[in-house]
């Protein structure tokens, strides 16, 4: 079984984001960046299901800038086999980059595509299921437990009101949560092997999927400031405050 | 140009945030059209028919909807798609699963999690986990747009008196399967949804201490959050994470204990309406967005904080 685990390169967690000064959009130069968190688990959970004997090769793949590779990199020093770096520019909405996985699919053959539940710079939580309808193959979406059985996964879901198990055949989509596993970290050995391991690069053009976007991005903007708020002396003040002015126990 | 709004609901009840979604639908246009997909939910058809705003309640049965399934629903939406200039669902785990499948099959570039109406084809959005608000504008023929319910009022559920006519079901599709469902019981409300919600941070250092959170909570029917910090330690489940890579919240009042307020953990709750942080260090980034912050020793403030809470006889359930 062959996993395709698609990867985004987005602003580190822990940074704080400034908008630029003409609200075009966010600063991204020389700002630290990261995998998007629950596309670590992504591949996690693929490397997890090889060594388990489950899968026997694992490619990863992501879409951007020449930087994008050092994400793809990071997937084959945790345990990806091979990395594939779609040269894209500019923002890619989640229809485009469904559209290129769709050609990279037909290409690979995949059994399984994995990939974060959400990445954290758009908040678009789309790609996946886009993927899925564009191959027509069965979603689960916001995994946070897999079990891979013989012609099938049995996935369980995190859904607002709980848990939700279904099965999906293979081939099937999942967008992992970060519930899913406990992403490891590369060793420096494997990230210097990780330089050896093949990368492909290709071009959105290439895969012939036009990356225009369709939204017009208006404006982006702080939001509006929190107004600044007051010490309290002690608990009882607290409680005085929350009952008799802000009027909320 | 009219809107149609997928309903989620439980073929018993209708979802309280689909009262939202029609809030913000009908911001759109006017002319909105509920979608119902299930199986007996007859009842549900009716009490969306009464909800004020809605115009007509298209509602599909058939026992392949007996329980949800995103790739069941599409083909039913797309079946009346072709009438419409905008499809709208909720941007929860219902609508984040289902709009993405609709919008990839009509081509359409999805507008996700949108806080505000500015036109019918113009929207505010948070990006970077509401750290910024991007004003966005679509030019696709046909929208795929999902609300964030707790930036719009409920409509009310009623004063309307819709027509309700029924619609053929799609096509079912077999490489999905339900299995089961786990509904998380507990007398304690949902982390998204709470009313009031206390969060622990690293500061509570154990498990343990984080029943001093809990006796809160219950006094305050309150859900229970924790920071990163406090996950990534092990003290509590990753299900109660409030933050960037957690659960974003809004409840009315969001009471921060022992939490430093990392960027990540700040992105998570600082829409919030009234914020409450006890820290010992009165440095803490927390207090920054703290309405009312409290320096002391949680060890201290927490079980003076029961007690205070205590004398009151007013908490409201």
């Amino acid at each position: 079984m062959k996993i395709l685990v698609a990867v985004k390169r987005v602003i580190d967690y822990n940074v704080q984001i400034r908008v630029k000064e003409d609200n075009s959009g966010i600063v991204t130069d020389n700002v630290k960046m990261s995998t998007n968190p629950p596309d670590d688990n992504a591949i996690e959970e693929a490397v997890k299901i090889k060594e388990a004997g489950k899968a026997t090769e694992i490619v990863a793949i992501t879409i951007g800038d020449d930087k994008a590779q050092e994400t793809v990199r990071k997937a084959l020093a945790v345990g990806a086999d091979r990395g594939i770096h779609v040269k894209a520019d500019g923002i890619i909405e989640p229809l485009a980059v469904s559209k290129i996985l769709k050609a990279v699919v037909e290409k690979e053959k995949p059994d399984l595509v994995f990939m974060g539940k959400q990445a954290i710079d758009d908040d678009c939580n789309q790609t996946g299921q886009m993927l899925a309808a564009l191959l027509n193959w069965p979603q689960a979406t916001f995994a946070s437990k897999i079990d891979v059985k013989d012609k099938s996964l049995e996935v369980t879901r995190e859904v607002d009101e709980g848990l939700e198990t279904i099965e999906v055949n293979i081939p099937a989509i999942v967008t992992c949560d970060l519930r899913l596993n406990e992403p490891r970290y590369a060793s420096l050995p494997n990230i210097m092997k990780a330089k050896k391991k093949p990368l492909d690069q290709m071009s959105a053009k290439d895969l012939g999927v036009d990356t225009n976007p369709r939204i017009e991005q208006i404006k982006v903007e702080e939001p509006p400031k929190r107004k600044a708020g007051i010490k309290v002396a002690n608990v009882a003040e607290l409680v005085n405050k929350l009952k008799n002015e802000a009027k909320v126990i | 140009m009219s809107v149609l709004l997928i309903a989620e609901h439980n073929n018993k009840e209708l979802k309280p945030f689909t009262l939202n979604v029609i809030n913000a639908a009908t911001q759109i246009d006017q002319d909105t059209h509920v979608l119902l997909i299930g199986h007996n939910a007859d009842s549900v058809a009716k009490s969306i028919s009464e909800v004020s705003g809605v115009k007509k309640v298209i509602h599909v049965d058939s026992p392949i909807y007996e329980n949800y399934v995103a790739e069941n629903y599409v083909p039913v939406i797309l079946k009346n798609a072709e009438n419409y200039s905008h499809i709208v669902s909720a941007a929860n785990t219902f609508g984040k699963n289902l709009m993405p499948r609709v919008a990839a099959n009509l081509d359409t570039s999805q507008v996700s999690d949108i806080i505000k109406v500015l036109s019918a084809d113009t929207f505010l959005r948070p990006i970077y986990a509401g750290n910024a608000f991007a004003t966005v504008k679509t030019n696709d023929p046909k929208k795929c747009i999902t609300v964030r319910p707790t930036s719009f009022d409920p409509a009310p559920s009623t004063g309307g008196s819709a027509e309700i006519v029924k619609g053929d079901p799609g096509e079912e599709y077999s490489l999905t399967k339900f299995v089961k469902k786990e509904e998380i019981k507990s007398d304690r409300p949902e982390l998204g949804t709470a009313r009031i919600v206390i969060s622990g941070g690293r500061g509570l250092q154990s498990s343990e201490n984080f029943k001093l959170i809990t006796a809160v909570a219950d006094k305050l029917n309150a859900a229970i959050g924790a920071s990163r910090a406090a996950v990534d330690a092990g003290y509590i489940t990753n299900d109660h994470q409030v933050g960037q890579t957690g659960k974003v919240v809004v409840p009315d009042l969001y009471i921060a204990v022992g939490i430093s307020g990392a960027i990540q953990h700040l992105a998570g709750m600082k829409e919030s309406k009234v914020i409450v942080a006890i820290n010992k260090d009165g440095e803490a980034p927390i207090f920054s967005v703290a309405d009312y912050g409290l320096e002391a020793d949680l060890f201290e403030a927490l079980p003076q904080f029961l007690e205070e809470l205590n004398k009151l006889n007013t908490i409201q359930k």
